[in-house]
């Protein structure tokens, strides 16, 4: 009977004019723009300067702010008052004012201030771009007190200096970051959302109800709708893998097969989330709100974007009800940090518990009867 | 046969549906109420009533896709309350709303139910043409459900729901919105089928079709108030037609129609 089913469920995949090519666009989206829009790295950060001194040592500052790459100089303003509106109209996001006598004090080794101010409507960029202004400040003043010898006289923050290494992301690259958690996102969508909405679609038109007066099961008509989208899951997701291998260069440091074992389970635990909302939804417009909802929900505690350590305990705590937390977890350590089964146990079983939890509600939680 | 656990199962041998007291309540408000009869093999059975009397509900019972808040009722043998699965394997059933696949073609809609159930699947193929040829679709096979026209799409309906040979087809209001000529061509396929020896429930709101009913029952406000052949009712409610019939039994309604 299971194979009729089967059969039904594909022809009329295949045959829907929309669905197929949204399999395919929905991983090409996600891998090809998002990465590259979502991307906290703060670059091209507008600056203002104000030199009241003009030396040649303010000019080596300024170049080297220049060539860090971070920034471009906009506009260099005579006073405080001329940098502040150009921050004001938006067209710096962050001044720096060097001081008259800045070169001649940096050569005596006396101390001397800079300014550094930001816009911080948008905190990321204002906060970012402060503390990489702070940093090419430190080492410029290293590079003068190493260059003119003058022991004595260390500049603050000369005496030890700080060298971050940055394991496993070494470049701090966001896309190595954003990129697992996309994957995981397309597959909630593709395995787990459109079946719940494929069933909700044949509530509307009175077809399951047709279902319901033959001898099918519940179980076989439930595993006919899930069997396609796990192989449609598995086909975007490979499309998501290949992508950012092709596009980023981005491949697992761990075995792509755990990818593939961790995703199943997710699959598996989120497709039954996805039967638990259609089995309360009675029309596509709730399933869809309700589906809004959590996905939603689940992504913003899942640590998609934000480190869940960030995230107030109560947060944290949260957390833990999200199963993409754990499949992004999981899949970001496969491919950033290398890591075999064996090291993610916990997060294998906290979706093994979501998949009980979820098919269990959705077997209770279904009437055949009214 | 099963028993249910009542003197009545003796007797009920022969009936082919078979209801004592089914009721159904939908918190205050009484759907179905206490309604009984009795159906044999191969008759027709015409279930009659406004709009909101409580003819889908009494069918949504009989086919085991609502449980009864209380009563009785054995299907094809099998008890309505505790074997619903078995009845399901037993029966046809064709709802008021159009429930072929639009998506999939003629001979996969076939295909499916009839593999739905257990329909051998060497037998699949040589009786669905058989089917078609019978209903002069032979160049429809490969269309999709959805370019059918409704009169087609019913006799389609129909056909698939008997193409399993089951013992009772429910059929929800099968005519509706239909022509005349294809109104009459349907009942001809029904009485086809009574012909083989399957029973048929139907429910309809065409007094011209009642006529055509072996037996029919008049349901108002949820309660059964007449069921006898159509020509008795006529000589009891002393009418002409099966329309006065009624009009005489729904004007004592007090429920609105929906």
């Amino acid at each position: 009977m299971l194979r009729y089913l089967l059969e039904k469920e594909i022809k009329q995949f295949v045959r829907n004019s929309f669905l197929p090519k949204m399999v395919v666009m929905l991983p090409l989206m996600a891998m090809l723009i998002f990465p590259l829009i979502a991307n906290f790295e703060i670059k091209n950060i507008n600056l203002c300067v104000v030199d009241h001194d003009r030396s040649i040592q303010s000019q080596k500052l300024i170049q080297k702010i220049q060539s860090s790459g971070y920034f471009r100089i906009t506009d260099v303003a005579e006073s405080y008052q001329r940098a502040m509106l150009q921050v004001e109209s938006n067209n710096s996001d962050m001044l720096l004012e060097i001081p008259v006598a800045f070169g001649k004090d940096i050569e005596q080794g006396t101390s001397t201030n800079v300014l550094i101010a930001a816009n911080a409507v948008n905190g990321v960029k204002g906060g970012l771009g402060s503390s990489y202004l702070t940093a090419i400040l430190q080492n410029f003043s290293v590079d003068i007190a190493t260059k003119i010898q003058l022991p004595k006289a260390m500049p603050q923050g000369a005496g030890f200096s700080i060298i971050p290494r940055f394991w496993f992301n070494p470049t701090l690259n966001y896309k190595m970051f954003m990129i697992p958690a996309l994957m995981i996102m397309v597959l909630a969508i593709v395995s787990g959302f459109l079946p719940a909405m494929n069933i909700v679609g044949e509530k509307e038109s009175g077809t399951i109800e047709q279902m319901n007066v033959t001898p099918v099961g519940r179980f076989q008509f439930i595993l006919a709708k899930l069997i396609p989208y796990w192989l449609v899951g598995f086909i975007a997701l490979s499309i998501a893998v290949l992508v950012s291998r092709w596009v980023y260069g981005f491949k697992p440091q761990g075995s792509i097969v755990t990818v593939y074992l961790f995703a199943s389970m997710f699959m598996l635990a989120f497709s039954g989330f996805g039967l638990v909302i259609s089995n309360y939804a009675k029309t596509m417009q709730q399933a869809i709100f309700m589906i809004l909802f959590f996905l939603l929900t689940f992504i913003f505690l899942s640590g998609f974007y934000t480190p869940i350590n960030n995230m107030p305990q109560w947060g944290q705590v949260l957390s833990n009800f999200s199963p993409f937390k754990f499949i992004i977890q999981s899949v970001r350590l496969v491919y950033l940090k290398g890591c075999g089964f064996a090291d993610m146990l916990p997060q294998f079983f906290a979706l093994c518990g979501f998949a009980v939890f979820f098919n269990g509600w959705a077997v209770l939680s279904y009437r055949k009867k009214s | 046969m099963t028993s249910i656990g009542t003197d009545k199962t003796t007797q009920q041998i022969g009936k082919v549906i078979w209801a004592e007291n089914l009721c159904k309540k939908f918190g205050a408000f009484t759907a179905v109420d206490h309604i009984s009869f009795e159906i044999e093999k191969g008759e027709i059975f015409g279930f009659l009533g406004a709009n909101g009397a409580g003819k889908t509900t009494a069918m949504r019972m009989l086919t085991g896709l609502s449980k009864p808040t209380s009563g009785k009722g054995v299907v094809a043998g099998f008890d309505i309350n505790t074997q619903s699965e078995q009845i399901k394997k037993n029966i046809g059933y064709m709802s008021q709303k159009f429930a072929l696949y639009e998506d999939l073609k003629v001979w996969e809609n076939i295909r499916l139910y009839a593999g739905i159930y257990g329909v051998p699947k060497k037998e699949i193929a040589p009786r669905t043409d058989d089917l078609l040829h019978r209903l002069g679709f032979e160049k429809e096979k490969d269309t999709l459900v959805k370019s059918l026209p409704l009169g087609w799409k019913q006799k389609l309906a129909f056909s698939v729901a008997i193409f399993h040979e089951p013992k009772i087809v429910f059929l929800d209001e099968p005519t509706g919105g239909v022509d005349p000529a294809a109104r009459r061509n349907f009942w001809e396929m029904i009485y086809q089928a009574a012909d083989r020896g399957i029973t048929v429930f139907v429910t309809t709101h065409y007094m011209d079709e009642a006529e055509y009913c072996n037996r029919v029952s008049i349901m108002v406000d949820g309660r059964i108030d007449a069921l006898d052949t159509p020509k008795n009712l006529k000589d009891q409610f002393n009418a002409s037609t099966m329309d006065e019939v009624f009009h005489h039994l729904a004007r004592k309604s007090t429920r609105n129609a929906d």
